[in-house]
Order: structure tokens, then C-alpha cells, then sequence
């Protein structure tokens, strides 16, 4: 049992040490230098310039902590799913709703600081929950796996959210009218002292949110038995838990907690909201911060702010000559390593046995 | 009636990469081994013949994009090869690898779109695919100029290919050995099937298809790759394997359902019943039909039993 937990964190570990290995391999066959990879890194991460080329500039903690919060959100999101035995792959078009609902609130309804964002918050959670709990129902009503309804869901948000907030009215179809000075999460004091960055109060509901899955999930007999469903759903039902209403509950948390993340960046990082070709890729990127966070509150967020640096880093490294891509590159590996485990805990135990093998003697006697 | 007739081509074009693209799935599926990936592979595949036939173009005019599309199914099969190595060797959870492919599937090519062309884009290529017109076949009134006139050979490509696919799947021994490892992987290894072997060379074969699909959709509806090239159409595709029932015949009709809906979005402002109807709607329209497709067959078992299970030989 000591040997799985310890495998819990080590695995993770080194496919994040691996996924750095196959991005500093690619930069290197496509003639570039890592080292580029790594100072950039340091420098989103501190400030300072390990080369000494410029000064200490507090502007990159500021963006490194800004491009962490929604994606600890989104970890944190498929985390709670992924407790429960579900795979929310939907995170990124609960993130969009989430969005939307903010908009709406921040553009439609008047009300005065702080009460206004409040409200645009708990309208992101309210319609990201919705939104997830179609899967949910689903799977628990008709057992119809979550994560293919989950992917058409994300395009169905996708399409839907651009076609509502062009009804808002917009100028040039790809944002809508800024919001009322009430609403917004911006705050003049956080980005002073950051150097001008974009850092805003959504650290508050990000902290809030950490501390309300740690608390649901260790400290409640509701997360003992959304775990339990997880582990084992016969089990829990043979327990005489409801394992359906938990499912739809699971997915409706894990749903609130993407919305969020879609209103912290409408309402915090820009102050509009907006038409997008696209998916930004934040429902992946909770994918990634869930699974090396290990599914636990301590460790998405640290994983987040993993993720967050590699995101954050990205303009410092495309202006030096390394395409941005590469951290999309370095964090796509990381999750295959970890898909991999089985691979990496038979690599582990090939080393163990080797070195066990060398030492044998020392490592006999001490057992 | 014209206006239909009109569309027909356009709806092909649009189908032709979706049933390719599901028939890769469904090849993959049938073995037992979910492939979400699908969309990811086709961007490899599709950045691939961009890039191939904008840097053969010189040289071999003409030949360039089916050059492109040969590269494109063999960088798809290449690329497919993470998914086998990580679903069947290591026993990971399909869906994981799968996502971890789509995600470094958008960034690997973009990547390397800009060491090659300094640019977040491949370069425009000045001819993709060209379109064909029958001779003889494309006189014949009505079907001619749906199916015949002006349409890129692409579709009939796709049509081979489920020809093919249905005869491998239900019609050779091979086939069935496919299947069974889809349905009960045990019992078929108890007869002496590798199944191991089997998923192997069934994802292989989806990624080939795929990338060959990815290709044919980015030189014929594009005019160079950007990561938005693909926009979820291997989602459509596993949508439309869900809708087609697993069954090679049924994909082909899902898929050019699905085809339909997009050249609709085209023409719906000259349809009188339509034109209200917001672009997005039509954008929006194949996601929340296969979910409807899922709610429908959930209680009949259609799917392959054993998709998406992690095969332990010792489970009975």
C-alpha cells in the first residue's frame, strides 16, 4: 500500500521530467537551444534574468500567475469528475457557458461593486453545473458514456456561445461591448505592484475553490461517497449509496468549478466577452493538471502553476526563436507518459532491480 | 430542387473526409480500442499533404497533392503508432492517450510549421485536388450533375473504402477475428487469436485512414494548413461512427448526413424555409444528434462490447 502511494506521486514526477526531455529533444533536431526553453521558464517564473541580459521585472510573475488560475480551475474541475470515476473532457465547453452566463450578467443586470462580480460568478458556476450535468443525467439515467457526450457538448458550446454574445452587439464580431466598470475582476492594486500585468482578483475565488474541494472531498461523508462510487460502484451501491445522484452531483460540481474558470478569465483577464474560431484548450489543459496533480487538491495546484509557467512562457520563448507550440509539445508528452504509466513503472522497476542488483548487499541488510 | 442539386457536390466534398475518417474508427473501435485521437491524426495528416504538396509543387505539377495524400495516410499511420504503443503495450486509459495525441497533434504541427515556413501556417498551395468531370456518366439528368460533373474524385475514394472495409470486416476470417477481439477479447484469444496483433494492426489502419482523411479534407476545402483546418471534423467522424451503428454502410450514411448539414450552412440563405436560421445552427447540428443517436441505442447494445476496456488476458 506504501509503494502505491508512493508510486502515485512518483509517476507523475517523471513524466513530467520525461516531457521535458522530448521538448528539449525537439528543440534540439530542429537546430534551436534548449537553454532558451529553460531561462525563459525561470524567468516567467521569478522575474529575473538567470543571463543577465535584463532587469528584474515583477510584469512575468503577474502573466505566470494570470494563465495559472483558470487552468488550477479547469484541473480542479476534471479532478472532482475524475474522483468520482468519471472522465470530464467537457471542461472546455462548461468553461465557455460559464463564460457566457458571465457576460450576460455583467452586461444585462445592474448592481454595485462587488455585489455585481459576485453575481457574475455564481451565474458561471450556476451554467457551467447545467451544462454538466447533460452528461451526467446521461450517464446516470441511460449509462451513456460521458466522455463521447462530453466532446459534442464542448462544440455544441462552442457554436452556441459565439452565436449568443454576438447578440449582445459587437462592433467588429469578435467581442462584445465592455463590461460595466461594476463588474469587472481587474484590480488596479495587483497589477501595479506586478509591473503593469494582467493579475486580478480572481486569485480569490481560485483559492476559495481549492480550499472547497479539499474540504468536500477529504473532510465530508458526501466526498467519502463520491469516492467510494468511484472505486468501486457496485460496492457503493451494495452500501446503500445513491451512485446515480451522485454521478449527476459529481458532474455538476466538476461543471460549477469550469464555469468559474470561464468567468475569472471574462471577467479578470479581459474585460469583454468574446467570439472565439476556436477551443483555447483550457479543458485540456485541466486534463494534463488533473492527472500529474494526482487528483488532489495540493497537487492541481501545483501541477496548474506547472502548467500555468509553461503558458505564460510562451511569448519570451517564440521572441528568441523557439515556436511557441513547444509547451503544447512538452505538455501533451507529459499526459502520455502518464497514460503510459505502466511503462514508466516497469522502467522504475528495471532501475530499482539494477541498483538492487549492484548493492545488493546494502540494500539486504537494511531491509 | 436546383438548389439541391446545386449542393450535392459540396455536400460530398464534406462527407468524403468524414467517412474516411470513421472508417478509421470504426476499424480501431472493432478491435476493442477507443480512438478518440482521430482528430489529432487527421491534423498530422493534413498538415502533411499541405506542406508536401506546397514543396513538390514545383517540381511536379499535378502530382504534387496525391503525393501529399500517399504522405499524408503514411505520417497518419506513423503518428497512430503512440496510440498502439501507449493503449495496447502499456495499458493506458485509451481516452488519455487519445486526448494526449489531439493535443500534441495541434502543437507538433504548428511547431513545426514555423521551422519550416516562419509562419504559424503552411503556405498557400496554388492547386489542391482537382475536380473531375465524368464523361458520359455526368449527361445523365439529375443524378449527372449531383454525382458526376465538376465533383473531386475524392468521394468515390471514400465510397471504395467502405466497399472495402465492409467486405474485410464481415466477408474474410480476418474480419471476424477483428470483431471478436472487440466483443470478448478473451474468448478470442482462448481460440488462438493474438490480440495484441489484432489492436495493433486495427489502429494502424485508423491512423492511416485518418491521415488520409485529414489530407483529402485540408487539399480539398483549404488552400494551405492552419491548426483550425480540421475543426473537429474527427469528432464529426466519431459521431458519425456512433450514428452509423458501428456498421460500415451506416457510417457512410451518417457521415454524408453530416456532410449535408455543412453544405447547408452554405445555401440555407436560399432556402426559404431556412434562412432565419443562424449559421451556428447548422454548425451545432451534428454534435447534438449523435448525442441524441447515444440516448437512443443506449439500451440496445450496438457498440463493440469490449471498446475502450483495458484487455487483461487473465479476466474471464
Amino acid at each position: 500500500m506504501k509503494r502505491r502511494e508512493q508510486r502515485r506521486i512518483v509517476v507523475p514526477l517523471v513524466a513530467v521530467l520525461l516531457g521535458f526531455l522530448v521538448g528539449a529533444l525537439v528543440i534540439i533536431v530542429t537546430g534551436r537551444s534548449p537553454a532558451v526553453l529553460f531561462i525563459s521558464l525561470i524567468r516567467t517564473l521569478t522575474g529575473m534574468d538567470p543571463s543577465g541580459a535584463s532587469d528584474f521585472n515583477p510584469r512575468y510573475v503577474g502573466e505566470f500567475i494570470v494563465q495559472a488560475l483558470p487552468i488550477i480551475l479547469t484541473g480542479l474541475s476534471v479532478a472532482f469528475a475524475f474522483r468520482t470515476g468519471l472522465f470530464n473532457i467537457g471542461a472546455e465547453g462548461q468553461l465557455m457557458v460559464g463564460s457566457l452566463a458571465a457576460v450576460t450578467v455583467a452586461l444585462l443586470v445592474k448592481a454595485p461593486p462587488l455585489v455585481h462580480p459576485l453575481l457574475c460568478l455564481l451565474a458561471a458556476m450556476a451554467a457551467g453545473a447545467l451544462w454538466g450535468l447533460i452528461p451526467g443525467y446521461l450517464k446516470a439515467r441511460f449509462n451513456v458514456h460521458e466522455v463521447v457526450v462530453s466532446i459534442m457538448m464542448n462544440y455544441t458550446a462552442l457554436h452556441f456561445v459565439n452565436w449568443a454574445l454576438l447578440q449582445f452587439g459587437s462592433v467588429d464580431r469578435v467581442k462584445t461591448p465592455d463590461f460595466p466598470p461594476t463588474a469587472t475582476l481587474k484590480s488596479v492594486f495587483l497589477s501595479s505592484i506586478t509591473n503593469g500585468s494582467r493579475l486580478n482578483w480572481g486569485i480569490i475565488p481560485v483559492v476559495l475553490a481549492l480550499l472547497f474541494f479539499w474540504f468536500i472531498i477529504e473532510k465530508t461523508t458526501f466526498g467519502y461517497r463520491l469516492r467510494a462510487v468511484g472505486f468501486n460502484k457496485e460496492g457503493a451501491r451494495y452500501a446503500g449509496m445513491r451512485v446515480e445522484l451522485n454521478i449527476m452531483l459529481s458532474m455538476m460540481i466538476a461543471g460549477a468549478f469550469a464555469g468559474l474558470a470561464g468567468a475569472v478569465i471574462t471577467l479578470g483577464t479581459f474585460n469583454f466577452g468574446r467570439v472565439l474560431p476556436a477551443f483555447e484548450g483550457y479543458g485540456m489543459d485541466g486534463i494534463a493538471v488533473a492527472l500529474v496533480g494526482a487528483n488532489h487538491a495540493g497537487g492541481v495546484l501545483f501541477s496548474g502553476l506547472l502548467f500555468g509557467l509553461l503558458k505564460a512562457a510562451q511569448p519570451l520563448m517564440q521572441s528568441q526563436g523557439i515556436p511557441r507550440e513547444i509547451s503544447q509539445i512538452i505538455q501533451a508528452s507529459i499526459v502520455l507518459f502518464i497514460a503510459m504509466r505502466l511503462g514508466i513503472e516497469m522502467l522504475l522497476s528495471f532501475i530499482g532491480s539494477n541498483i538492487g542488483s549492484k548493492g545488493g548487499s546494502k540494500g539486504r541488510a537494511r531491509s | 430542387m436546383k438548389v439541391f442539386i446545386e449542393m450535392f457536390p459540396i455536400a460530398l466534398m464534406f462527407g468524403a473526409p468524414i467517412v474516411i475518417a470513421a472508417l478509421g474508427g470504426l476499424l480501431s473501435e472493432r478491435s476493442g480500442i477507443v480512438n478518440v485521437a482521430l482528430e489529432g491524426i487527421m491534423m498530422v495528416g493534413g498538415f502533411t499533404a499541405a506542406s508536401v504538396t506546397v514543396l513538390l509543387e514545383p517540381v511536379l505539377p499535378g502530382w504534387a497533392p496525391w503525393i501529399g495524400l500517399l504522405c499524408a495516410l503514411f505520417a497518419g499511420m506513423v503518428y497512430s503508432l503512440l496510440h498502439a504503443l501507449s493503449s495496447v503495450n502499456f495499458k493506458a486509459d485509451q481516452v488519455v492517450s487519445g486526448t494526449a495525441l489531439n493535443i500534441l497533434a495541434g502543437g507538433f504541427t504548428v511547431y513545426l510549421c514555423q521551422i519550416i515556413f516562419k509562419q504559424q501556417r503552411t503556405r498557400a498551395f496554388s492547386t489542391g485536388l482537382a475536380k473531375i468531370t465524368i464523361p458520359g456518366l455526368s449527361n445523365i439528368p439529375i443524378i449527372g450533375p449531383m454525382l458526376f460533373d465538376h465533383v473531386y474524385p475524392t468521394f468515390f475514394v471514400a465510397l471504395a473504402l467502405v466497399v472495402l472495409v465492409w467486405f474485410v470486416v464481415y466477408k474474410t476470417a480476418f474480419g471476424l477475428r477483428l470483431r471478436s477481439c472487440g466483443e470478448h477479447p478473451q474468448a478470442a484469444a482462448s481460440m488462438g487469436i493474438n490480440v495484441y496483433r489484432m489492436r495493433y494492426l486495427a489502429v494502424l489502419a485508423s491512423g492511416l485512414l485518418a491521415g488520409l482523411a485529414g489530407g483529402v479534407m485540408v487539399l480539398t476545402q483549404d488552400i494551405q494548413y492552419t491548426v483550425t483546418s480540421i475543426h473537429g471534423t474527427g469528432f464529426i467522424a466519431l459521431g458519425s461512427l456512433i450514428f452509423g451503428k458501428w456498421n460500415p454502410w451506416g457510417v457512410l450514411g451518417a457521415s454524408l448526413f453530416f456532410g449535408f448539414s455543412q453544405a447547408l450552412s452554405l445555401y440555407a440563405r436560399d432556402i426559404p424555409l431556412m434562412s432565419g436560421l443562424p449559421l451556428e445552427f447548422f454548425h451545432l447540428l451534428p454534435y447534438v444528434l449523435t448525442i441524441g443517436a447515444l440516448v437512443l441505442f443506449s439500451n440496445k447494445s450496438v457498440g463493440p462490447r469490449a471498446a475502450g476496456e483495458i484487455y487483461d488476458p487473465g479476466k474471464r
